[in-house]
């Protein structure tokens, strides 16, 4: 093949990565006065990377030898990640003005685009190399974003936290990666497929059991599963807000497509041995952020054990395995987005007279007579993410829960919806703050046009109006399914 | 003939240089006796055919550790004389380490003279008469450009996260602004004067 043609299928990457380090040259010209410009730009620029999308990096081609893949099951996580990451963008200005007391820099869009280039790379990975710089590059800039208001201490904390805890499972990730690729022979995906398909009359299984481990346990960290989770609620509570709703959309997202991606591409033979870690990890992680949410105090915290609880749901259709799992899990991480960043715009709109940012689920209380509106919507996410119909959320888990019956883990699926009800109590919690509890002090300050217009559609989307698009995005879930098999 | 002689040189000095890097009483020297042990250990590597590492050792471990290494030595003010104290209470693991170390080279030899491992699949086998240098440049730019191209990209993360935490505008200093001295001129920096006698004057 044609290098050109290669080049044309990472398109999307190009753009981003050329178009990130001309506004990074901007940036450094321009100071503090060019972040709105670099802004708005980064977010055309991930319009144009999606509309690259549609070109030849989508036709489910092969290049780089196999270092990238150009199918449509990276497509639709890029979308899903290019659309999170535009938000994040959008309404980190006014976040950082009002708290900070000084303009945005320019440098977090641009940070921002760099890490989305990375989530592209891991997304479309046909080769444990790949994946590994894809993973890097996004860590990176992650760490450098949680600490961004370094003059607070809280932001340090959870960057420095971040940086050596993401920079311990990195090492375990690879230690595994050296293991698989020291008795497969090679980084390849096909290639290593075929020699776990030798199976246990394989020499080498042993070792590529043991490397096996290794990625699954570094993939859990990058996702966030139990008993990988402990760095989860300190980062996503030091991090300043807008950063953690990225934290909990996009890089999200590309881990556990990622993980998806590894399983079924590179270990698909080795299903029944990697079945058992991931439903450890899933039912784990379903139960334990379920209980471990009902103490909390804090919003940012509790949608922190929310993320944790929502992975574990979507590691059950990854246990599933075949079309109809992976698909699950797509349609389900593309949901969990929508009513992530829909919670967290919300809690973007906690703020006292001052124009602090206030985190406690106590200054809910009574919101629906305060705010009706924003009490409305952030109902609606927290029914959403508890999984009640008619809300999307309900579907999502519903999904997960078929795949796993038809593939015969009925015990493991019936364990999952019986505990998601545990879940559902501190969902149900925060509605009760809102709608029957003594007033507190009303929030200060109006709803910014584009985050009240983005609340506004996430909360459309997830609600019954959604059933319009979710026919749409089954049928393309399965079509991306299809690309791994 | 020459070969022998060049290897015999190099790894005489390595070996001798190694040691006094242990022996020398003062860090510096230690450190110098090390980089002229790294140029040494290069030179053996050109005559293994390796050209490759061994401009490896000379660019990054000379050119970037070494020196590193002979910075930290001379900008801290650490007391050896007090660190040598402890010697004999870490003898004991010391002596441990240095069993670990000849088993592991015991073990090594016998693999070696035991005959090549043979590596799976190999992707790229290197062919015969193409330096090393080449070969590995072959690969990277071409079957391996997209990971290379990646590498790039976090380096880059890497230097502009520095900056954004670290940077700070100061106003309690006063930057050189190269620009301004180079615009300056004789004529606006000095003034000829003609001061009378016993009378002052204004600058």
């Amino acid at each position: 093949m044609s290098y050109s043609m290669q080049l044309m299928m990472t398109l999307p990457e190009l753009v981003l990565a050329a178009g990130s380090i001309v506004l990074m040259l901007v940036a450094a010209w321009g100071g503090q006065a060019s972040t709105k410009l670099v802004s708005w730009a980064s977010v055309a620029l991930l319009a144009g990377a999606g509309i690259a999308l549609a070109g030849p990096s989508s036709t489910g081609g092969v290049a780089f030898g196999g270092l990238y893949r150009a199918d449509a099951f990276a497509t639709f996580a890029k979308v899903v990640i290019y659309a999170a990451a535009a938000v994040s963008i959008l309404v980190a200005p006014k976040f950082f003005q009002r708290t900070s007391g000084e303009d945005l820099r320019p440098e977090y869009p641009v940070l921002i685009l760099l890490s989305t280039v990375g989530m592209g790379m891991m997304v479309s990975a046909g080769d444990l190399l790949s994946l590994y710089v894809g993973l890097e590059l996004q860590s990176l800039s992650a760490y450098i974003l949680a600490s961004f208001m370094r003059r607070d201490t809280r932001s340090a904390e959870a960057g420095l936290k971040y940086f050596v805890l993401g920079a311990l499972a990195s090492g375990i990730l690879l230690y595994g990666i050296s293991l698989v690729y020291g008795f497969a022979g090679t980084t390849l995906f096909e290639g290593i497929a075929d020699a776990y398909r030798a199976g246990t009359g394989g020499s080498q299984h042993t070792g590529l059991l043991f490397g096996l481990v290794f990625v699954f346990a570094g993939l859990a960290f990058k996702i966030s599963a139990v008993p990988f989770h402990m760095w989860t609620p300190d980062v996503y509570e030091g991090a300043p807000t807008p950063v953690t709703a990225y934290f909990a959309s996009a890089p999200k997202v590309a881990a556990v497509a990622m993980a998806v991606r590894v399983a079924v591409d590179a270990m698909g033979p080795a299903i029944l041995e990697w079945r058992q870690i991931v439903i450890f990890a899933s039912l784990a992680s379903i139960i334990f952020g379920a209980v471990a949410a009902i103490g909390q105090t804090n919003i940012k915290r509790l949608l922190a054990y929310s993320s944790i609880n929502n992975v574990g749901f979507a590691l059950i259709g990854l246990a599933a395995g075949g079309e109809e799992g992976v698909a699950s899990v797509l349609v389900y991480m593309a949901i969990y987005v929508v009513m992530t960043i829909g919670s967290f715009l919300v809690v973007l709109q906690m703020r006292d007279e001052q124009g602090e940012q206030v985190e406690t689920i106590a200054s809910l209380s009574g919101m629906s007579r305060t705010r009706p509106g924003l009490a409305l919507a952030l109902a609606i996410f927290m029914f959403s993410l508890a999984g009640i119909p008619p809300l999307l959320g309900f579907f999502a888990k519903l999904g997960v829960f078929i795949a796993a019956m038809h593939s015969g883990l009925i015990a493991f699926a019936t364990v999952g919806a019986a505990a998601s009800t545990i879940g559902a109590f501190y969902y149900l919690k925060i509605v009760k703050t809102m709608y029957f509890d003594e007033p507190a002090p009303a929030f200060a300050g109006k709803t910014d046009l584009v985050e009240g217009g983005l609340i506004a559609i996430s909360a459309v989307v997830i609600s019954p109006i959604g059933w319009l698009v979710f026919g749409a995005l089954g049928t393309w879930s399965l079509v991306a399914a299809k690309a791994l098999f | 003939m020459i070969q022998l002689l060049a290897f015999y040189l190099f790894a005489t000095i390595v070996c001798l240089s190694g040691a006094l890097t242990i022996l020398s009483r003062n860090p510096v020297h230690s450190v110098l006796w090390l980089i002229l042990a790294f140029f040494n250990a290069a030179g053996l590597m050109v005559l293994v055919g390796a050209e490759f590492i061994a401009m490896l050792l000379v660019i990054v471990y000379v050119g970037a550790v070494a020196v590193l290494f002979l910075f930290v030595v001379m900008m801290l003010d650490i007391d050896f004389t007090e660190l040598r104290a402890g010697v004999m209470k870490y003898a004991a693991v010391g002596a441990l380490l240095a069993l670990a170390l000849v088993a592991e080279i015991i073990v090594a030899v016998g693999a070696w003279s035991a005959g090549k491992l043979a590596l799976g699949r190999r992707l790229a086998p290197v062919q015969d008469g193409v330096p090393n240098i080449e070969a590995i440049g072959q690969l990277l730019y071409t079957r391996y450009l997209f990971v290379f191209e990646g590498a790039g990209l976090v380096l880059l993360v890497a230097m502009i996260g520095a900056i954004v935490l670290t940077y700070r505008k100061r106003s309690d200093v006063r930057p050189q602004n190269v620009g301004r001295q180079n615009a300056r001129r004789a004529k606006d920096a000095t003034r000829n004067m003609n001061p009378a006698v016993g009378q002052g004057m204004d600058l």
